[in-house]
């Protein structure tokens, strides 16, 4: 399978005096599994759109496997989109919406049929072929949305918030089934999303967005333990960012030690016990009003428990503590 | 309320009355302005439709003498053919009109506040009555009128158009002037439920304009259309005014016909001929109906 690398330049939308993407550079190589990860309103969705060519770049360029695709017709990027909510066209059967580029490509009604079944199997959904799409579930739905943008035979397949419409349950099993699919088709996957568990268990890198920029970018495990900004580590969660006189840094929530109050490098007051299972989240808050949670171990914690109004204090071994820019 | 807030709600009821019998009293209502404005002037009409006449009487009867008489009738075939020809046709020009200006209105205007105002100057012309909007057709169309004089003047013709006024065209000319907002409004509103990303999901699957317009959007139009074919056959198949000036009292419909006989006092003939053109209507539309559903629109 052929892999075409990814690049924007400079690429920038602007709204009438708003600016949504602030000139942003990235190169993403072929076959990757990207997540952009932001708040809403960061500017995920204008840039996956403008890679996509539903909305134009106001400024700066897109390349696909090295080709400027900036003023492209969407089906002539090489891209391919599954919107949001999965956009299907409720008059047609499964198998008509995934069949329907080829139509429109002018290919003969059985030979359609035949591409569109067999992606359709891809995607497991070969029991539902003759069905309207009113008659799937949300997550039958996707799969058939899928396997519509999957049918181009995309170089590159933008994804527009795909799981955010399934429930929770649903939402786990279809992210591991776009991970196998990824990696079977072997093409880019461009991901948005705003849950930061969902980038941290799919991607192979990391773009975290904020107010219109590239806040920080790259792999998952490194943007985890090493967040560049305070942002960055409270958007990616289970970090505490504490304001220490000589700068900020953050403190995964498992890296901090319940101890006697006064022995401690901070000291406070327990205003929050959550038993969580495995763990149990201890919220406190320090001097300055610092809320902290510190994650203990379950078995760590009822050793010595703590109840809310106790006054407690927090350490941590200075090899945890991650400088973070101011 | 403390005291019951474990034992479930029961459910309000009026006392004494079943929910069977409560359904029917709500809904008698309508029913009863139904049956007194509809199903009783029908079923006269019926009735009347097999009673007989002479000259100065009617009397009441039970036979198939007005029914013989129109299907007997070479008449009643060039009548109905002339009212089918001017429904078909009117109907071609409002819903190409009409689904233009929806689509237009619906996907062209981005501002709301400019779309819902285009929408509003649409209706202007109902501010004012059918028979004053047709009649003013008149000096524009005559044979020394606005539209003869212009092209005239503009040197495209020499001699007054005399097919202008008083002619099948300017018979259809009024049709689609009076009905065309009836196919716009219902097809717009089909138009605006139309989730956007379905034209974007088009594009992305390498869809032209017109390719989109005929596999996504007429097709989703189809039950505005539908309710617009409707209302404008159903109006044009039962008018009588726009005939008469229109065509100068020199064509028919079957409207005509039925004011004819009504101005001659036939009722009986009038009310068989009205049975008739009711019957080939409601058979219209159920044949359309078959094509389309229109209930997910109403």
């Amino acid at each position: 399978m052929q892999t075409a690398d990814l690049e924007l330049v400079k690429l920038t939308k602007r709204y009438g005096d708003t600016l949504a993407v602030d000139a942003i550079d990235r190169r993403i190589p072929g076959g990757t599994y990207v997540c952009l990860l932001g708040p809403s309103g960061c500017g995920k969705s204008s840039t996956l759109r403008m890679i996509a060519g539903h909305e134009f770049a106001s400024d700066g360029a897109i390349l696909l496997d090295n080709r400027d695709v900036t003023h492209l017709a969407p089906a002539k990027r090489g891209t391919a989109m599954m919107f949001q909510n999965y956009a299907l066209f409720p008059h047609l059967s499964v198998v008509d919406n995934v069949a329907f580029s080829l139509k429109m490509k002018g290919v003969a009604a059985p030979e359609r049929r035949k591409q569109a079944a067999e992606m359709l199997e891809l995607v497991d959904m070969t029991a539902f072929l003759d069905r309207m799409p009113e008659q799937l579930s949300g997550g039958q739905q996707q799969r058939v949305a899928l396997a519509r943008a999957l049918i181009t035979r995309p170089q590159v397949l933008l994804l527009d918030e795909p799981l955010s419409a399934l429930d929770p349950f649903l939402r786990i099993r279809m992210r591991a089934e776009l991970r196998r699919l990824q990696r079977e088709l072997g093409i880019t996957f461009l991901h948005v999303t705003h849950g930061q568990d969902e980038a941290l268990a799919l991607a192979d890198e990391i773009i975290v967005m904020n107010a219109a920029k590239i806040e920080q970018a790259g792999p998952p495990r490194d943007v985890f333990n090493t967040p560049r900004t305070a942002f960055v580590a409270r958007f990616i969660g289970g970090h505490n960012v504490i304001t220490l006189p000589d700068g900020p840094i953050s403190l995964r929530s498992d890296a901090l030690r319940l101890t006697a109050p006064g022995s401690a490098r901070l000291s406070g007051k327990v205003t929050g016990v959550e038993f969580q299972g495995m763990h149990v989240a201890v919220s406190a808050l320090m001097p300055g009003d610092m809320e902290i949670t510190a994650l203990v171990p379950e078995a760590a914690f009822f050793s010595a428990p703590k109840a809310p109004g106790e006054a407690i204090g927090l350490d941590w071994a200075d090899s945890d503590a991650h400088r973070l820019e101011a | 309320m403390t005291a019951s807030s474990t034992t479930p709600p029961k459910p309000r009821r009026a006392p004494g009355l079943s929910r069977h019998l409560l359904g029917w009293l709500l809904a008698s209502p309508l029913a009863v302005v139904l049956a007194a404005f509809l199903v009783v002037p029908i079923a006269t009409i019926a009735v009347v439709s097999f009673w007989g006449a002479t000259e100065f009487s009617i009397y009441p009867a039970f036979q198939f003498d007005n029914y013989e008489f129109l299907f007997s009738s070479p008449v009643t075939y060039t009548v109905f053919f002339n009212t089918f020809k001017y429904a078909a046709i009117t109907w071609i020009c409002t819903l190409l009109i009409g689904f233009t200006v929806a689509y237009f209105l619906a996907f062209h205007i981005r501002n709301q506040n400019l779309q819902i105002g285009l929408f509003l100057l649409c209706t202007i012309p109902f501010w004012t009555s059918n028979i004053i909007r047709m009649i003013s057709w008149i000096p524009f169309l005559g044979r020394n009128g606005i539209g003869n004089t212009a092209l005239i003047q503009m040197g495209l013709i020499d001699q007054p158009l005399e097919w202008l006024l008083y002619s099948d065209f300017a018979v259809i000319l009024a049709f689609v002037h009076l009905y065309t907002l009836f196919m716009v409004v219902p097809i717009f509103n089909t138009m605006m439920r139309i989730d956007p990303s379905l034209l974007e999901a088009a594009r992305d699957n390498g869809a032209s304009g017109w390719q989109t317009l005929w596999n996504v959007i007429i097709p989703l139009c189809k039950p505005g259309i539908m309710i617009g074919t409707i209302f404008v056959v159903t109006l044009v198949m039962g008018d009588f005014i726009t005939v008469r000036f229109m065509s100068g009292s020199q064509s028919a419909n079957v409207g005509r016909l039925i004011s004819n006989d009504i101005a001659l006092l036939q009722y009986p003939s009038a009310a068989a001929t009205a049975v008739v053109l009711l019957c080939t209507v409601l058979l219209m539309i159920a044949v359309m109906l078959r094509f389309v559903d229109i209930r997910k629109e109403l």
